[in-house]
């Protein structure tokens, strides 16, 4: 297997932002005579957890597309596990669930893996949104029956549906840029959390006022202006390894910034509604998986298809129902 | 080695993280926890440290893990488990005899002195048989462990599994029964001391576990 060297690039600037953070931070807690504070000792909790992600991320980019969608599958199944733990759950909801994480979600990233793209679009919001309801109203508990069901899709909807639109990129037929889609996952990625740390730094260093302090007290207007602007360059500066123009690779920079953002707050919102302050313990540092997906829920899709839209790709057309599909539903109709 | 990835498995699927917290034991251990599922003491065995775990004989049902090759198997030979008849006791059975030979034999124990699996993850009252354990070895520490959300994970009546995450929280060691103690006042004390790590109970109420407060 050949990998590509831009892609060696990027990775290779990661690895090097990370020990430079590494040393930052080594260097922070030896100018702090006796025991580091609190925000040191998470920053150094938070720095090893990367060095972790970006391994796992890095080792599944080399292995190739199939272990990439194995991976999202697990990360799914880690945000989507975190949610229902968090959400309070009635008895009658226990077979939905178990319909939900054993059927639903594998199924719905089989769709993707084939793929099958039109089925990848609709099979949660119409089959499995059709489902979830029926079998919680076969159980028999009308005890807060729409919050429950509504509980329920949002979470795979978040959790599963929006999250795999990032191994979908790995798919997106674009003229010139074929092979190398590898590279647009890995931006994605990149620009989405880098901007999240970017936000933490100039939030941490100079932020003074609160976007919205009852949902999320550590956003600031100050980290993220600064912080968006700072990913806004970067962003710019990869345009090589991306299908866009340095403007484009700009704007769509910008937008993963906002949705990035945006999802965040939403995210934090819907934690703070079930009364928590983490979504989990699964990430040293971090809190739980959801903690450090929350911003790419809403970027994944909408990047995904914006993405689309700017290379003006059919997609229904270029990922139809794949042979071996149709065989197997032959089979069965 | 296996036993070790089945631990390493169990605590994958259940979130349960392994337990550090105790130091090495100098003495034989009752474990006991409240009771809602059949993982329950699966769960607790996989959160022990291995030195420990090798130790642990978790107390189970006989009817339910006698039944088919595979939980026969699973009982026996990766949980070691001390299978106890239910429902009618006859003159033959004794299962506070059996329990307590293992203790001789320097094994641990896994008890639930709930006695049956709670419907709705509520503590019920506490049977005798740890009163009967603990009056049998005073030496032996009695160590509660709460288990948060089995009941959601595989709920009594369901065979198939919500891979939510669960947590085994182990606490201090319980004084056992002490000098002119009723049965009635130790079992309630020992409950107490295992709903503490809940925080069901306001500290105030809190039954002294150790004599230090």
């Amino acid at each position: 297997m050949n990998l590509d060297p831009e892609l060696l690039y990027l990775v290779g600037g990661v690895v090097v932002l990370l020990a430079l953070s590494s040393l930052i931070t080594s260097i922070l807690i030896r100018r702090q005579h006796g025991e580091p504070s609190a925000t040191i000792k998470n920053l150094k909790h938070r720095v090893t957890a990367w060095w972790w992600m970006v391994g796992v991320f890095g080792i599944s980019m080399a292995l190739g597309k199939n272990a990439l969608f194995g991976l999202y599958l697990l990360l799914s199944f880690l945000a989507l596990r975190e949610f229902v733990t968090l959400s309070p759950m009635p008895r009658a909801d226990h077979r939905t669930l178990s319909w939900v994480f054993f059927i639903i979600l594998p199924l719905h990233y089989l769709f993707a893996w084939a793929p099958w793209y039109g089925m990848f679009t609709i099979f949660i919001p119409v089959y499995a949104f059709i489902f979830i309801p029926i079998r919680s109203a076969l159980a028999g508990d009308v005890d807060h029956f729409l919050e429950r069901t509504s509980r329920i899709q949002w979470g795979v909807l978040t959790c599963v549906y929006f999250l795999s639109h990032l191994p979908m990129l790995l798919y997106l037929p674009i003229q010139g840029y074929e092979g190398q889609n590898a590279k647009l996952l890995f931006f994605v990625v990149l620009i989405t959390q880098i901007s999240d740390v970017f936000q933490y730094v100039f939030g941490k260093t100079m932020g003074r006022r609160k976007i919205a302090p009852n949902v999320s007290p550590g956003k600031t207007w100050e980290g993220l202006i600064g912080g968006g602007l700072t990913t806004v360059a970067l962003g710019t500066s990869l345009w090589w390894a991306t299908p866009f123009t340095p403007i484009s690779a700009a704007v769509m920079s910008l937008i993963l910034v906002i949705a990035g953002f945006l999802g965040g707050l939403v995210m934090s919102a819907v934690k703070r509604s079930i009364g928590a302050k983490d979504w989990g313990r699964g990430i040293p540092g971090h809190g739980g998986v959801l903690d450090r997906m929350d911003s790419l829920l809403f970027a994944a899709p909408v990047f995904f298809h914006l993405t689309g839209y700017y290379f003006g790709t059919n997609l229904a057309k270029a990922l139809e129902q794949p042979p071996w599909f149709r065989s197997i539903l032959k089979f069965w109709m | 080695m296996i036993q070790n990835v089945i631990a390493q498995f169990v605590r994958l699927i259940t979130g349960v993280r392994l337990n550090h917290d105790h130091e090495r034991q100098t003495s034989a251990r009752i474990y006991y926890a409240n009771h809602s599922s059949h993982l329950d003491f699966v769960v607790i065995w996989a959160a022990l440290p291995s030195h420990a775990r090798k130790r642990a004989r978790p107390v189970a049902a006989a009817d339910y893990w006698n039944r088919g090759p595979i939980r026969r198997y699973l009982a026996g030979k990766i949980f070691k488990a001390v299978l106890i008849p239910r429902g009618k006791v006859t003159r033959h059975d004794d299962p506070i005899g059996m329990m307590s030979a293992v203790i001789e034999q320097g094994s641990d124990l896994i008890i639930f002195p709930e006695g049956t699996r709670s419907e709705d993850g509520k503590v019920a009252d506490f049977r005798s048989g740890l009163y009967a354990l603990a009056q049998l070895h005073p030496q032996a520490e009695l160590i509660p462990v709460y288990l948060e959300n089995l009941n959601h994970i595989l709920p009594k009546g369901e065979f198939l599994m919500v891979p939510i995450i669960g947590n085994a929280i182990f606490g201090n060691p319980c004084e056992g029964p002490r000098h002119g103690e009723t049965r009635h006042d130790f079992l309630l004390r020992a409950r107490n001391s295992l709903l503490t790590l809940t925080g069901h109970l306001p500290p105030t109420t809190q039954a002294p576990c150790s004599d230090e407060p």
